[in-house]
């Protein structure tokens, strides 16, 4: 595996959930989605991708759209929430690879150690100048990557850049 | 090439089988694999490598590392690479390096700015601010130009940087800042249990001191053996980064500290010239060592007068003699082995000066024995020699008189005039320092969570101390070490007596400040250490008096006959050595300097010729002229294309917030100025948006998707600023309302189109939506599909014709923009920018926020006060809006302009008077907001704030033109339909 690399991945669908921490307490699960979650924690599972961004907010990826919008809504209903689709708000990459961690630390400030950013960390953070939520859904040393769409050209140019000096 | 003369024939650590050609001021020489530019030039004989910064005196290598004050060459290299004032001391030798020198001309040996030396009883302290006080106006043109030519410090690059810059940010538990015994003691104790620890060192090579300390021992063994094993150890250990080549330059709140790496190329690796780090550490040791104080004497800057440690490392480390016959002078013990190395390599040592009375000189005899000359209790009453010392004067000194001198025949002094621990990274960080009157320094004294210093930068100068000082601040577990003794003490001395008067004694090498201009200072009064540093600008060049500050405070405290503690001491300033704005700038240039944020049409529009504008980081379609057409041909062509048949605009940038909750209602009739009670589901209002003044902020739409659903558009550069505003007041304000807000600005791709065929163009395409009048009349909101897409269509207008715009999903703008304009071509459609758009809806009077408003302006400024819900109980800004100066008579007003002549344009900006016949200062009435061509109307209009302005509509009025004044009728703003 290369030192570090970087893939640009299939468009997806995302939602924004917002719900008061009081009520998620009520909800491990909302459509195959883990809410139960610690703040800037995610959670995969059946192609399904959930970080809880904010005590009240949480970011839901899926590869499709299906009914998922219809379950969300069945299982909050009558609660004080908000669903927004953001699907086409983001792009996302995948930087992987033994040193992915010291490329994007060409930008971000956080701690990304494999011991401080551990497997199941999310966030949102900074790349630069831009904007952009952090994931590391497991172990292995592949980071997600996801930033508003109109910030592409500029993220990923930041990080060819960085990325100049790996193999 | 030519020999190198004082390359010794053995010893020092550099690779002898790589020798390197590199040139000064043109001339071709060599060095070796290992050395500094510095050492390469004393091996060549070169003791006169710079003039000096004021006087152009002749000077040579000080020092061996990042504290050199004299030794300043540019660097030149291809691809137009020039590095002013670098100094020789850190450049490592590579081949084919060009160095010139500076502050010279027309050449080193021969300067004839060196007539300022003879000039120099004018030059003296505060000279600039006594001369050239008067006549003021002679300071741009005459004075400061000259002083610029004079004296400036190398030159500037012309050329673009060719190379690469990278920046890293990193965490550690502990930063170990310095990489001598007492660091990598520190190192090695808090790495031991698995602490994450990055050591940095600004040197090619790891050990500080011990590098040119051939016979210290550690634990038994060679010191060097022992920094290899430390070395060895820390690589082992995971948890361990070693940055050398790498200066902490700064330390700042929340033990927040820079590094400037200077990063080795390696084969087939891309790398940076330079990276900066950006380290966030748990605790911060300085173990940074202690610079060596020159003595104070007579002509003291002479090329070959060097400190001694930096003799001492020329000779063991390079294998270079600094001279043939040198004579070390000091005031303390470290000069002794100074001397004994230098003999020990084969370099002649003429004798060794000691300050001190001989009953204080305990290694005196002993030197004697080994068959030197010590001549203790004198003083050095001067040097000779131009462009290398000749000779040192020295006499016989007790109680204050001086006996019989004597002249010393030398081709090179080693002086060494005590100790100054490198305090530096621990004053940045805001850490107190005390006065050590033992040490005759100022020392760290605590204060800052997490940060200490150890070894020699806190005054523990002899190595054991340094071990175990720097194994301490590491580790909670005390350790001994067993190492050589290493006496350090010194008798500080301030002033030696001068033979002659008139003699120069240099404190601050790099500004040319002498004993003689802090003796001036103190005589004008100038008391306080900060007067007296920025009047003779001591210790305020680049190496931020890492060599004189110690010597001109103790001047000062001298003089003053006060105790240094009492004169304190100055602060000091970030950066410890100079960090290039490269590194500073990192990938940050170019394209990347900022982001360019492009519209889903972009590629289509680019590959059309369009011309863009910037609107925050937006690139933006300004116009799409055709062939043989320019940007006002353009506009007008769109422009009548639009009310003819129609146009389309890509509106992407818009802001746009999903307002969701069951007080969402409530929640924006608090931050607009209208009531949305009566805003049924599928229906949108215009809304205004104040900030607490009672001043416009924003503007937008308002759509009800649902009866707790709203979408809310925002102006393209307010998208962020609104978000967050209204975020603010939930969160603080109003926290107790059920609403979240969520950014969709990127979510929807946003297409407008506007013209009376709209409804005709989009119609074949739109599924689910009935358009009829009846059932989707203006300012409604459906949801359905669009080709295929989902798709949320506004029946909305900002030109005052018929128009839709489009929301679909990003991703689906691009494909959709280039299928209306396909459809659209065939029904007389144009696609239109941003210059149409604002003709338009300046034909119709519609305002711009940030163009029509200024932050001064309130909704009945705009003609728009019927906005407002006056029945509602409060909203943002409401009670500004009953502030005497917000409803008062006179306030400027929103009207039109037409001028006489239809075809002149007016500029944006001008300003307009009653009576141009009016002598200065003229009464203005107000300005010009927007000016354009209306092609619609075949004629100019503008838009103008205007004092009173309702009511002089029908008035003739002047406004500024670069040709003088222009009649203007004033009219309603309104122009067209």
């Amino acid at each position: 595996m290369a030192d570090a690399s970087l893939t640009p991945l299939a468009e997806c669908a995302r939602w924004s959930l917002r719900l008061p921490a009081a009520s998620a307490e009520r909800h491990a699960e909302i459509a195959g989605f883990r809410i139960a979650l610690p703040i800037n924690r995610c959670a995969a599972r059946d192609e399904r991708l959930c970080a809880r961004l904010g005590p009240d907010e949480w970011l839901l990826c899926a590869s499709s759209t299906s009914d998922i919008e219809a379950s969300i809504e069945a299982a909050l209903e009558g609660k004080h929430h908000s669903l927004v689709d953001v699907g086409h708000r983001y792009a996302a990459f995948v930087v992987e690879g033994a040193k992915a961690h010291v490329l994007l630390a060409a930008g971000c400030p956080l701690d990304l150690h494999p011991s401080a950013f551990s497997a199941g960390a999310a966030t949102r953070t900074l790349l630069g100048k831009a904007e952009i939520v952090l994931w590391r859904p497991t172990e292995a040393p592949a980071y997600r990557l996801d930033c508003a769409r109109s910030y592409v050209p500029y993220v990923f140019g930041f990080l060819r850049e960085a990325a100049r000096e790996f193999a | 090439m030519t020999p190198q003369h004082f390359r010794l024939p053995r010893g020092g650590r550099i690779d002898r089988r790589t020798p390197l050609a590199f040139r000064f001021d043109g001339e071709r020489l060599g060095g070796y694999a290992g050395d500094t530019l510095a050492s390469a030039l004393l091996a060549n004989g070169r003791a006169l490598v710079a003039r000096s910064f004021k006087y152009h005196r002749p000077r040579g290598v000080l020092s061996h590392g990042s504290e050199e004050p004299n030794a300043l060459v540019t660097l030149r290299g291809e691809g137009g690479r020039s590095d002013p004032n670098t100094r020789a001391t850190v450049v490592e030798l590579r081949e084919g390096l060009s160095a010139v020198s500076q502050n010279r001309w027309p050449s080193l040996g021969f300067d004839l700015g060196a007539v300022s030396e003879a000039a120099a009883p004018l030059l003296a302290a505060g000279f600039y601010y006594k001369t050239f006080m008067w006549p003021a106006s002679f300071w741009n043109k005459l004075y400061e130009p000259a002083i610029r030519r004079a004296a400036g410090l190398g030159r500037a690059p012309e050329a673009p940087d060719p190379d690469r810059y990278q920046q890293r940010h990193a965490h550690c538990d502990v930063l170990v800042a310095g990489g001598g015994p007492a660091g990598l003691a520190a190192a090695l104790a808090a790495s031991a249990g698995g602490a994450r620890v990055i050591l940095a060192d600004e040197q090619p090579a790891w050990g500080g001191s011990l590098l040119h300390d051939p016979s210290a021992e550690i634990e038994g063994r060679a010191a060097l053996a022992w920094v290899d094993e430390a070395l060895a150890t820390l690589r082992g250990r995971e948890n361990v980064t070693l940055l050398s080549r790498a200066t902490v330059f700064g330390i700042f709140g929340h033990n927040h500290a820079g590094i400037l790496e200077r990063v080795t190329s390696v084969a087939g690796c891309d790398l940076p010239r330079e990276r900066l780090w950006q380290v966030r550490a748990r605790d911060i040791v300085v173990t940074a060592g202690a610079h060596e104080r020159p003595l104070l004497f007579a002509d003291n800057d002479r090329p070959g007068i060097m400190l001694a440690a930096s003799a001492r490392a020329y000779v063991v480390r390079y294998g270079v003699a600094p001279g043939h016959r040198v004579v070390v002078a000091t005031c303390g013990e470290s000069a002794y082995a100074v001397a004994r190395d230098l003999r020990a390599a084969g370099v002649g040592v003429v004798a060794l000066v000691d300050v001190r009375p001989e009953k204080h000189c305990p290694q005196a005899d002993e030197l004697r024995a080994q068959g030197f000359e010590v001549l203790t209790g004198h003083t050095i009453t001067g040097s000779a020699g131009r462009k290398r010392v000749r000779a040192l004067h020295v006499a016989p000194c007790r109680d204050g008189s001086i006996g019989a001198p004597r002249r010393i025949e030398c081709d090179a002094v080693a002086m060494h005039g005590g100790w100054t621990p490198a305090v530096h990274l621990h004053s940045q960080a805001r850490g107190k320092l005390e006065f050590d009157a033992a040490l005759d320094a100022f020392v760290p004294h605590d204060g800052v969570p997490g940060l200490r210093s150890a070894g020699a930068a806190r005054g523990n100068y002899t190595l054991s101390q340094c071990l175990e000082d720097g194994w301490r601040a590491g580790s909670s577990e005390p350790r001994r070490f067993q190492a050589s003794p290493s006496p350090a003490g010194f008798a500080p001395v301030r002033l030696l007596p001068a033979a002659r008067a008139r003699a120069r004694v240099f404190v601050d090498f790099q500004n040319d400040v002498t004993a003689k201009d802090i003796g001036l200072a103190l005589r004008e009064g100038f008391e306080s250490i900060e007067h007296v540093k920025r009047y003779t600008t001591t210790g305020m060049a680049t190496d931020q008096g890492k060599t004189s500050n110690m010597a001109a405070l103790g001047l000062v405290a001298e003089r003053l006959g006060r105790p240094v503690s009492q004169v304190g001491t100055t602060t000091f300033r970030m950066p410890y050595t100079p960090v290039s704005f490269g590194a500073l700038v990192g990938a940050h240039r170019g394209r990347l300097f900022d982001p360019v944020r492009e519209t889903p049409s972009h590629g289509w529009a680019a590959a059309r010729g369009a011309l863009f504008e910037d609107v925050g980081q937006w690139k933006r379609a300004l116009a799409f002229p055709g062939a043989g057409e320019d940007l006002h041909a353009a506009v007008r062509r769109e422009c009548r294309k639009v009310r003819e048949a129609g146009g389309l605009l890509d509106a992407s940038t818009l802001g746009k917030i999903e307002v969701v909750g069951r007080d969402a209602l409530e929640f924006l009739n608090r931050m607009y100025v209208n009531s949305f009670d009566r805003l049924a589901v599928g229906r949108c209002r215009y809304a205004l948006m104040l900030r607490e003044d009672g001043y416009v902020y924003d503007d937008g739409i308002v759509a009800r998707l649902a009866p707790e659903r709203f979408h809310v558009t925002t102006t393209t550069g307010g998208a962020a600023r609104v978000l967050s505003l209204m975020e603010d007041y939930l969160q603080t304000e109003w926290s107790h309302l059920q609403v979240y807000l969520t950014s969709t600005t990127e979510q929807y791709a946003v297409l407008a189109v506007q013209g009376p065929r709209s409804r005709e163009l989009i119609a074949p395409l739109v599924e689910d939506i009935e358009l009829s009048e009846a059932f989707m009349p203006h300012m409604t909101v459906r949801a359905g599909r669009f080709a295929g897409a989902p798709c949320r269509l506004f029946r909305v207008s900002f030109t005052g014709e018929p128009g839709y715009e489009i929301n679909v999903p990003w991703g689906r703008g691009a494909a959709l923009w280039e299928e209306l304009c396909e459809r659209g071509a065939a029904l007389g459609f144009a696609p239109y920018g941003t210059e149409t758009m604002h003709v338009l809806r300046a034909e119709r009077g519609y305002v711009i926020v940030g163009q029509e408003t200024d932050g001064t302006v309130t909704p009945d400024d705009l003609g728009l006060a019927g906005m407002i819900g006056s029945a509602k109980r409060d909203f943002v800004g409401k009670r500004s809006l009953a502030r005497p100066d917000l409803v008062a008579s006179g306030r400027k007003q929103l009207v039109g302009l037409l001028t006489q002549d239809p075809a002149l344009v007016i500029e944006e900006g001008a300003q307009l008077v009653a009576d141009p016949a009016q002598p200065l200062p003229m009464t203005m009435l107000g300005h010009v907001t927007s000016s354009y061509l209306s092609s619609n109307c075949g004629r100019s209009i503008a838009l103008a704030l205007v004092a009173g302005g309702r009511g002089r509509i029908g008035q003739t009025l002047h406004a500024t033109t670069p040709g003088g004044f222009a009649p203007v009728k004033v009219t309603a703003p309104v122009f067209h339909g």
